[in-house]
């Protein structure tokens, strides 16, 4: 999986979440999207990123991605 | 006319409730005010004699040949003009009326070529049952001119107009006005003179008529007549079945000579159609039998190997034995399918099965992914149901309608003419569209608003006209209140209200005029009922889904929803979309829109399948690309669905599918995938087998076997073998009880079975213990979500990434054409290449000057993603900045410069929007030379290894 294509991917959802202005909401939001909508093996992916490196996503979307792997 | 003759009462059915009773030939008649006494006569049994009369059009008392009498009333009336009323005695039958209507066809008679024995309609043409009705027996007059030396027509490819034939009785001209809304026809001349004339008396083929034979269903005689009968004969059995092309869904009467199609005839009874049709399902049915199907299974090791043709044993087992293999070296997850909207809800049904119980995993997608998936996840959300919420007739309701990014009058011809109806009756019309398409302006029809908004800017344009509702107090807050969920809406509320979402604020994003957004907006929500279609010019795009949740905010808002003539309607492209994605054939749904890993669906599931699930969402179609390319996916089974060209960033999805090591293609021709493919299996079409479809509507309507699989199989038939050489058996004899399974596990099916489809002729889900006989309207007296209330969601815009820039300073749109369908495999091999043989590029004619291009010459159209090269039309429906193009012939590429832009939420990709520049050029592009060469290849590859016989 091109890791850049995934970061896009969570960074978009991570757009339609941010308007909500309760941000632990929000991130929730996308956490529970992507954990629905995703492949284990993208999913695995983005969390590998995160956890390495996560300079390209969102705070918003790091924080989502954060409880995605607890 | 049709074999078989259906029922014709003369004219149309009256609406009104009240009744009236009256005595025809000394037999009482009850019928509703409004009706004509000739239906009311034909109601109990009494066939007046007619010729200009039928039931699909409006009564015109021309021909006189209905005349009656009524006691106490002057003269002969036309029973055809004359309407009931209390107490009326009619006699339609004496010696009086007689020789009046003798007289009448004698007039006709005098004037009409006497060879009945050879002519197309013998035995199906009503003149020539008018003349026994009536006892003609001589003709008196010796005419001095006659029109029997008239020049026949022969211009349009699936019609004759031989106007020696024709009585001028205007029923063609009254259809094509009527029913289609076309006013191609008139009648031409006075007196004499007078004649049928397609627009300026110009050939039917040049002129303005957009064949969807509704003119030919309408004529009496041979006048108008279908070349398959001129060539064939008249068929002598009809079975009724439902169109495999749009998302409408019309019924048909296939009329058959054995197994030979001798014609295809719109369904009087059809609930999607009333009888109406489109050229391409009423005459583009040649592709069934095309030279270029493919009847044998084949098989080889590499796609620069010839083809083999093996047995279907063979072919199956090989296949399986592939998928088998590829899953032991790179794990279970690394095969997946993809269903096509093509197929039959039950073919669908299994082959999620089939993946999810047989391959193990949930690696199975449908073509929906590129066009409604958006739609799927943005009612899902609002609404609780990933459907649409009307069915077709409550057009005929609505007091405004509002068309978003959709052309109906050519992608859904059919209910673009029902809504074109509705229109000339008075109810207003919102367009938003960055094109002017048909709607905009057609023969009365106007629209009060064109909303001509940029290419990428749907949300800016939905969040206006929400802030305009909601700012202005437009809004039915009892609904609201009702019927919503109303913290949720507070919410919505404090957003859409801010500034930066009025329509002044986005004006300079969208391009539309305040002013003008602010008026649709109040027409919308004040005009009465108001009623929104969409298409893919919502969904395909960056952010498609959020617009199908700002258009769900709109409607709820104003109460738009839950009754006749309002709703959210999604205008499906292909003719089961809805059920292709009802019946569980995306990654993370198990049918009936269940997510894979609930726990309740998930057991039963697991019960039914007697096998272990997963539970975990599968991979997406442009997942399945990036997995291909990663080495963790590496067999396919692709059944309808043509990936290599439909797919956005074609050269990304070549390279996929070249790096996998199976590639299984189900489908009647060698499409632009199995060119990729180490596995062919012959599919069936429409017309070879069982099943049913789902239209737009959720009406789920019989698809009826009306000759034999030309290879031998029907496509559940071939998936089912392949379940069975993977390991995992199915048993199923007739798709029946597919369909009783798919009933016993999917609560909005429950009620649904092949008896009563067979009964009520087609059925609307939700079918149920709580709605037996369907719904037509859903979400009458709640939403389907959890707790019942329909959920406001924030709507911010965002902005595509995909930018103008000096380099690429324009915007491609893309869409389609009445006469082709999607990848034009089905009708670029019909007789439809006369109205639209190659893609063309329309374009501005300022950005036309300023690149000195002129309409026919070559153009280069280079995007971020690739370059293609097409002819250019140069056209002021679209607006300077943006350029369009359809996307039906391979060799255009259309897809070449699309880029991997998708939706947040579907991963629908962003079709409408690419920036792109162009260029006249002299040649195309490196990529058509390459592929072409290609093409050529595969061609030889196949020549080579099938037997002619």
């Amino acid at each position: 999986m091109k890791i850049e294509r995934l970061i896009k991917m969570a960074n978009d959802i991570g757009n339609f979440f941010n308007s909500e202005p309760d941000k632990e909401i929000a991130a929730e939001g996308i956490k529970n999207h992507i954990l629905r909508s995703w492949d284990p093996r993208m999913r695995k992916a983005i969390i590998t990123y995160c956890q390495e490196d996560g300079s390209e996503l969102s705070t918003l979307v790091k924080t989502a991605i954060t409880k995605l792997a607890a | 006319m049709s074999i078989n003759k259906e029922k014709d009462f003369g004219t149309p059915a009256a609406a009104s409730e009240n009744m009236v009773t009256l005595e025809i030939d000394g037999f009482q008649v009850t019928a509703p005010t409004g009706t004509s006494v000739m239906r009311a006569a034909a109601s109990i049994g009494i066939e007046i004699p007619k010729l200009c009369a039928t039931d699909s059009i409006e009564p015109f008392g021309s021909c006189r040949l209905c005349v009656v009498q009524i006691e106490g009333g002057r003269g002969m009336p036309a029973s055809c003009t004359t309407p009931v009323a209390e107490g009326l005695k009619i006699v339609t039958q004496n010696k009086k009326l007689a020789d009046v209507r003798r007289g009448i066809m004698e007039l006709y008679i005098s004037d009409h070529p006497l060879d009945c024995l050879t002519c197309s309609a013998n035995g199906d043409c009503e003149l020539q049952d008018m003349a026994g009705v009536v006892g003609l027996r001589e003709v008196r007059y010796n005419p001095i001119e006659t029109h029997l030396k008239a020049e026949k027509d022969h211009s349009n490819p699936y019609f004759s107009f031989d106007p020696s034939k024709c009585i001028v009785c205007s029923r063609c001209v009254r259809a094509c006005e009527e029913t289609q809304g076309t006013f191609a026809l008139t009648i031409d001349g006075r007196g004499f003179d007078s004649k049928v004339s397609p627009s300026q008396n110009q050939p039917f083929l040049e002129s303005e008529c957009v064949s969807c034979g509704a003119c030919v269903q309408a004529c009496p005689t041979a006048t108008l007549m279908e070349k398959s009968v001129i060539d064939n004969g008249l068929p002598e059995h009809a079975i009724v079945t439902t169109c495999a092309y749009c998302g409408v869904g019309c019924s048909f009467r296939a009329e058959m000579k054995g197994e030979q199609v001798i014609r295809m005839v719109p369904h009087k009874d059809g609930k999607a159609n009333h009888g109406h049709s489109c050229v391409k399902g009423r005459f583009a049915f040649g592709y069934a039998t095309h030279k270029d199907r493919i009847t044998k299974p084949m098989i080889r090791a590499s796609i620069k190997d010839a083809w083999q043709e093996v047995s279907w044993e063979e072919a199956i087992n090989h296949a399986a034995s592939e998928l088998k293999r590829i899953q032991a070296k790179y794990g279970k997850d690394s095969i997946g399918g993809i269903t096509s909207s093509r197929c039959t809800n039950e073919e669908v049904y299994i082959m999620q099965k089939l993946i999810r119980a047989g391959f193990g995993n949930n690696n199975v997608d449908t073509c929906a992914r590129v066009c409604h998936s958006p739609t799927g996840y943005g009612l899902k959300q609002t609404f609780g149901e990933s459907s649409g919420t009307q069915d077709f007739d409550s057009v005929m309701k609505a007091d405004v309608i509002m068309v978003i990014g959709a052309n109906p009058t050519d992608g859904h011809p059919v209910f673009g003419s029902q809504m074109k109806k509705r229109l000339r009756q008075g109810a207003k019309l919102i367009v938003i569209d960055p094109r002017e398409i048909d709607l905009v302006k057609s023969p009365h029809v106007k629209a009060s608003h064109h909303l001509k908004l940029r290419p990428g800017t749907n949300v800016a344009m939905i969040n206006a006209l929400g802030h305009v509702v909601v700012t202005e107090n437009l809004i039915d807050e009892a609904f609201i209140n009702e019927r919503c969920d109303v913290a949720a809406f507070a919410k919505w509320k404090t957003f859409i209200a801010e500034e930066r979402n009025s329509p002044e604020a986005s004006e300079s994003v969208t391009g539309i005029p305040a002013a003008e957004l602010r008026a649709a907006a109040r027409l919308y929500a004040t005009a009465g009922n108001g009623a929104i279609y969409y298409g893919l010019g919502v969904t395909e795009h960056s952010q498609g889904s959020t617009t199908v949740i700002g258009i769900a905010n709109l409607a709820m808002a104003t109460g738009s929803l839950g009754h006749d003539g309002a709703g959210v309607n999604p205008l499906r492209g292909q003719n089961n979309v809805q059920g292709s994605c009802d019946m569980g054939s995306f990654p993370h749904e198990f049918p009936g829109y269940r997510h894979v890993s609930d726990p309740v669906t998930h057991q039963l599931f697991e019960k039914a399948w007697q096998t272990e699930l997963s539970s975990e969402p599968g991979l997406r179609i442009p997942n399945m690309f990036e997995a291909a390319l990663d080495k963790s996916f590496m067999g396919l089974y692709c059944e309808g669905e043509d990936i290599a060209q439909s797919d956005p960033d074609i050269k990304h999805v070549h390279a996929a599918l070249r790096a996998m090591e199976c590639v299984i293609v189900q489908d009647i021709f060698l499409n632009e995938t199995a060119k990729f493919a180490h596995v062919f299996l012959p599919g069936s079409s429409f017309l070879e087998k069982n099943g049913t479809f789902t239209n737009a509507e959720r009406r789920i309507s019989p698809v009826r076997k009306v000759m034999s699989p030309l290879a031998g199989y029907q496509d559940w038939e071939v998936t089912q073998m392949l379940a069975n050489a993977m390991g995992y058996p199915m048993n199923y004899s007739h798709p029946s009880e597919i369909m009783d399974e798919i009933a016993r596990l999917t609560p909005s099916f429950t009620g649904v079975s092949y008896e009563k489809i067979e009964r009520l002729g087609s059925v609307q889900w939700p079918c149920n213990d709580e709605a037996p006989e369907g719904t037509p309207i859903m979400h009458t007296e709640h939403f389907l979500r959890d707790n019942g209330k329909g959920l406001f969601m924030l709507t911010e815009f965002v902005p595509t990434a995909e930018r103008v820039t000096a380099k690429y300073p324009l915007i491609l749109t893309t869409g389609r054409i009445l006469s082709q369908y999607n990848v034009g495999a089905q009708t670029r091999r019909t007789e439809n290449v006369a109205w639209h043989s190659e893609d063309r590029l329309e374009i501005h004619p300022h950005d036309a000057e300023d690149r000195g291009v002129k309409t026919g010459d070559w153009v280069g159209i280079k995007s971020r993603a690739g370059e293609t090269v097409l002819r250019a039309l140069v056209s002021d429906r679209v607006q300077p900045g943006v350029v369009y193009t359809t996307f039906h012939f391979p060799e255009s590429g259309a897809n070449v410069i699309t880029t991997d832009n998708s939706d947040w939420a579907t991963n629908c990709p962003e079709y409408k929007v690419t920036a792109v520049q162009i260029t006249k050029v002299s040649q195309p592009s490196e990529w058509q030379q390459e592929y072409s060469a290609f093409t050529e290849k595969q061609l030889e590859l196949l020549e080579q290894g099938i037997s002619h016989d």
